[in-house]
């Protein structure tokens, strides 16, 4: 098979023979050092788009481990901050920390992210039916892509609102006077910590638009799954990353 | 594979070309951290000696050339060719992969790291020069930039430099760790893999956890100095007359990250000599691994608690005496792993038969200095004796030794080990013995006697022995033996530089597997249907070639 | 005025180390030394090896035995593992010995008699802050802080109890009473170090910082600065002046006479 695809529950019950029925298990012994290796059903140079689809995940995990690492640091410098305080003039140790109250619109917000990743996983999926797969790979249209591209769109549609919602929010909290450079700790980290995760989540819906022009205009089915499902994942870890940064503003002050 | 003369074609996605062009950054690094460390070494003993570039240092000058040289020699050498200069040499074939997993986001972070290096040397040139925090720049030194000359337009190029440089070390990693882990060829088992790969897979997963958390300190200290935020700055901070901090802040927060990123970083630095160390006594003792499995397990140790001993940085930093305990425990633990890795090596050294080549001197050289900069680890570990050691010159003397002089021979051993596989031809063998013993007597010659001046109490970053405060005049002479060497130790690398220019074009050629190597790079065909062999069969049971090399088929009698 | 400057260079002690004048020297001293020693044996008993491995070396390897439990390096399996139990002991011992100064220094604070000192870190420059006859510290504030004006701390002149507070760039203690420092900085993380007090402490602005320690021996100790804070960093040096306890007394009341003569701040 050109590209990777998931079984219709229908077709699981049937066994899989594949074409020409299973290849032979090749149980010979390896040499020393096997270790129940597992290269029997991988062998070299059959790198087809199961592997392909698994590299770019692998590398967008990393990745995506990576920028774990950075939120962590923000929230650790969060949670050290709150307990940080000087002593007045008295020596009696107090703490400036004033906990914000978040626009009431980040619920909202919230919401609208949790829906884009549903629409996300939607898009996500339609490029994997085994029927439309086969269908774009024998030349007949691109059923996979159309159907994909609305659920995109609505992603991205979401996700401009989920955007322009917490620029509302910071909207809000300039007018109550908690701009960024006020002196007050707590408006420092909710607008880096707002900040960075709508930086993030501006490059995802950017990498959004790029996949759909790409869904277009790429012409190997795979690296159309491929770019698909990179986009998808980073998408829905930005929104599970939002709703920990979330419950970290609204609670946990 | 000897491939000849390696093409360079700018903006070139192979890897061995890449790896290339990271040892050429490297190299210009390094180039440029020695001259400046030379600047100091005779700025302290010779205070009022006019200079080349600079004429006579002021005090400040002093303090950015510690600055830029410890930024460049970590990030731009240590962090860059060990791991990403010869990874993209060698690691593609040593696990039997055709290409790294993702080439351009690899030669991508290339690229990046070049625009960062640009940009950190750029700090020379803005008004009023570069910092002079330290390449640790602790807040609010840093953070203030009325706190010092260089301090203003030079920390926010320093740190705009960082951060690209976070950015691309992130993307190398990423790389790297998809390419081990999803690119290795059929047959090629964790068990076969060689303990360079080991050591690259535990240093490109520190890279990915850590350069994060620095990239996040280096934003929160650029909000604090541009954006009126004030993370690093307490309430009340007067600098220079004027008040500065603006709520409370909190230095020791800076330390708690940068040192969370920072003890990982000089095992980033270290480990992947450590695999090589492995790998070269392994070629060159003829003798396979003893205790494989032990030996990668504690490259895995190292790393894992290398996550967990930032804090020994701090004992005296105002951090919690009970947290100086944890991290004092963790730490002399991780001499543990470090002690078996050492005894793994001296073990491998008895009994076999050796080949003083010179990529096995610089292997023994890397295991010397390893033990003696290593040893110095349990002392600096005891919070009740760093507190009389910590910021004096035993310190510098011990990372200088560990990091430094180990980090840079394993450099030197790859680079004379590699040669051929890029050239075709041999390094010249007379030359590079001399190379070695002169670097190996010169660079002990400078920092052993380090610890002495520690042990003194002399304290780091001072720029003079002399003057209005001469408290450590009477270390003038230790002090000027030591800039001797540092001359020596300096100059004998011209032979070293000499050697490869000279070789390139004259050296002897090299049959394909010159050293009589068995792991992969060295394989004859370009692309191996499957590997069934462990990656150190050496020893007499192989017959008269004494060593099975790993892309042999199975049925090759033992 | 800063008196002469002493050379630290001491090769009777432990290598290098200036003599120690404090209380918890000598443990620390012996704890050092015997590291020093520890490390050099394991130091020099590994470059033996090395050298000797290189030395004894032969053109061909020893065959290699069958099974990786046989690949021993021609002694015992034992030995590996007596070594490195014996090296594990040394380091567990290191972290326990060293854990008990650390322990005694550090996790309780000064005893109630301690006598205290504020020492405040400025560029480039070390305050010392005595509380007077009251034995409390004034209240400050960074903007009253005006050294031209006599007041480098900001002593608020508001606070009663800080009219009898002293300042001095130089620290005077008498011998053998222990001494409370509280750090403090104004502007940047500077290093409070003694070598001959074996004592230091980062005074990190923003926090309030104890040490304590018993001077025991009389005579003029450097103080440096040891966290760069600075193009002055290598000339932030203050001197400790260890006396007699009668030495002090009449120290601080030429001192206070002085400092009233002055008016006050």
């Amino acid at each position: 098979m050109p590209a990777t695809f998931t079984r219709h529950p229908a077709e699981i019950e049937r066994k899989d023979t594949g074409i020409g029925g299973k290849p032979p298990l090749d149980r010979r012994p390896t040499g020393g050092g096997g270790d129940g290796d597992n290269w029997d059903n991988r062998p070299q140079g059959r790198r087809g788009p199961r592997e392909l689809l698994s590299r770019y995940r692998l590398g967008i995990l990393f990745a995506l481990a990576g920028d774990l690492m950075f939120f962590v640091a923000l929230v650790s410098a969060f949670f050290v901050r709150q307990s940080a305080g000087h002593f007045d003039a008295r020596e009696n140790y107090v703490s400036d920390w004033h906990a914000l109250a978040v626009p009431p619109i980040l619920w909202i917000n919230t919401a609208i992210l949790i829906l884009s990743s549903v629409t996300m996983e939607m898009a996500r999926r339609q490029l994997f039916h085994e029927i439309d797969v086969m269908e774009e790979w024998l030349g007949l249209g691109r059923p996979a892509v159309k159907r994909a591209a609305p659920w995109m769109i609505a992603t991205v549609v979401l996700g401009g609102m989920f955007l322009v919602g917490q620029w509302i929010a910071w909207e809000q909290l300039i007018q109550e006077g908690f701009r960024y450079n006020s002196p007050d700790p707590s408006s420092h980290f909710f607008y880096l910590i707002t900040g960075t995760h709508g930086i993030h989540l501006l490059l995802g819906i950017l990498a959004l638009v790029g996949a759909l022009a790409a869904l277009f205009t790429l012409r190997r089915v795979e690296m159309r799954q491929v770019v698909l499902d990179c986009t998808a994942w980073y998408w829905h870890t930005m929104g599970l990353f939002w709703i920990f940064l979330f419950a970290l503003l609204a609670f946990f002050q | 594979m000897i491939e000849g003369r390696t093409r360079l074609r700018l903006f070139t996605t192979d890897h061995r070309a890449v790896g290339v062009l990271y040892l050429l950054l490297a190299l210009a690094a390094v180039t440029v951290g020695t001259f400046l460390s030379l600047l100091m070494r005779i700025h302290r003993v010779w205070p009022d000696t006019a200079l080349p570039f600079f004429g006579v240092l002021k005090p400040e000058d002093y303090l950015a050339l510690v600055t830029m040289h410890g930024t460049l020699m970590i990030f731009f050498v240590l962090t860059t060719a060990p791991q990403s200069g010869f990874a993209n040499l060698v690691l593609p074939e040593q696990i039997g992969a055709r290409e790294m997993a993702f080439p351009r986001i690899n030669a991508a972070a290339f690229w990046l790291t070049v625009v960062a290096f640009l940009v950190l040397l750029a700090a020379f040139f803005v008004p009023k020069g570069a910092p002079i925090s330290g390449w640790t720049s602790y807040p609010p030194l840093s953070a203030v930039p009325a706190a010092g000359p260089g301090q203003g337009a030079g920390m926010d190029v320093w740190l705009a430099s960082i951060g690209i440089f976070c950015v691309a070390s992130w993307l190398s990693s990423v790389n790297m760790l998809a390419t081990i882990l999803g690119e290795r060829g059929a047959g090629m088992s964790w068990t076969r893999l060689p303990m360079t790969v080991w050591a690259w897979l535990v240093t490109s997963i520190l890279t990915l956890l850590v350069f994060s958390v620095l990239l996040a300190a280096v934003i929160l200290l650029f909000s604090d100095r541009h954006f009126g935020s004030s993370f690093f700055v307490p309430l009340g901070d007067m600098v220079n007359g004027r008040i500065v901090g603006r709520d409370d802040g909190s230095p020791l927060l800076w330390l708690h990250l940068f040192w969370f990123f920072g003890h990982p970083e000089v095992y980033i630095a270290v480990l992947p000599g450590m695999g090589l160390a492995t790998s070269l006594l392994a070629n060159f003792t003829r003798r396979p691994v003893p205790g494989y499995r032990v030996m990668a397990a504690m490259l895995i140790a190292i790393g894992l608690l290398g996550l967990v001993v930032w804090g020994h940085h701090m004992f005296v930093s105002g951090m919690n005496p009970y947290a100086g305990t944890a991290f004092a425990l963790t730490t002399m633990a991780i001499a543990v792993p470090s002690t078996v890795e050492v005894l793994g090596w001296l073990a491998m050294l008895w009994g076999g038969g050796l080949r003083l080549k010179t990529p096995m001197l610089f292997t023994l050289g890397f295991l010397s200095f390893f033990i003696a900069g290593g040893l110095t680890g349990p002392i600096l570990a005891q919070p009740a004796l760093d507190t009389y050691l910590h910021n004096t010159f035993f310190v510098v003397a011990h990372f200088h030794l560990v990091m430094a002089m180990a980090g840079a021979f394993s450099l030197f051993a790859g680079v004379y080990y590699w040669f051929p596989l890029l050239a075709g031809r041999l390094m010249n063998e007379g030359l590079g013995k001399l190379h070695f013993w002169i670097t190996v007597v010169a660079a002990y010659g400078t920092f052993f006697p380090m610890h002495l001046a520690g042990l003194a109490g002399e304290p780091r970053h001072y720029e003079r022995l002399t003057g209005p405060v001469a408290s450590f005049s009477g270390l003038l002479p230790l002090e000027r033996g030591i800039t001797y060497s540092a001359m020596l130790l300096a100059s004998a690398q011209l032979l070293f530089l000499w050697n490869i220019f000279w070789s390139a074009r004259r050296g002897a050629v090299a049959e394909r597997n010159p050293w009589a190597a068995t792991t992969l790079e060295w394989s004859p065909e370009k692309r191996l249907s499957r590997v069934n062999r462990g990656p150190y069969e050496y020893g007499a049971n192989f017959g008269e070639t004494d060593f099975c090399a790993q892309w042999e088929a199975v049925t090759k009698q033992e | 005025m800063m008196p002469a400057p002493v050379t630290l260079i001491d090769t009777a002690r432990v290598a290098y180390m200036p003599p120690d004048g404090v209380l918890h020297g000598p443990a620390i001293d012996a704890l050092m030394r015997w590291n020093l020693i520890a490390l050099l044996v394991c130091f020099a008993a590994a470059h033996l090896w090395l050298i000797a491995a290189v030395l004894r070396r032969r053109k061909a390897a020893i065959p290699t035995p069958q099974s990786e439990s046989q690949d021993a390096d021609r002694l015992p399996k034992i030995f590996r593992w007596v070594l490195l139990g014996a090296l594990c002991a040394m380091y567990v011992l290191m972290a326990i010995t060293a854990q008990r100064l650390w322990a005694a220094n550090r996790f309780e604070g000064p005893s109630l008699e301690a006598m205290q000192v504020e020492v405040v870190g400025q560029q480039f420059q070390w305050y010392f802050r005595y509380p007077g006859r009251d034995a409390v510290f004034g209240a400050t504030q960074a903007e009253f802080a005006n050294a031209a004006a006599g007041n480098p701390l900001g002593i608020d002149a508001r606070d009663a109890q800080g009219a009898d507070d002293m300042v001095s760039s130089v620290l005077v203690l008498p011998a053998g009473r222990e001494v409370d420092l509280r750090l403090r900085s104004l502007d940047v993380i500077h290093g409070f170090f003694i070598p001959g007090m074996r004592l230091k402490q980062n005074a990190v602005p923003g926090l309030l910082l104890h040490v304590h320690f018993t001077p025991e021996v009389p005579g003029t100790y450097p103080i440096l600065c040891s966290q760069v804070c600075g193009l002055g960093h290598a000339r932030m040096e203050a001197q400790l002046r260890v006396v007699s306890p009668p030495e002090y007394e009449a120290w601080m009341v030429a001192h206070e006479r002085a400092h009233v003569n002055r008016g006050g701040q």
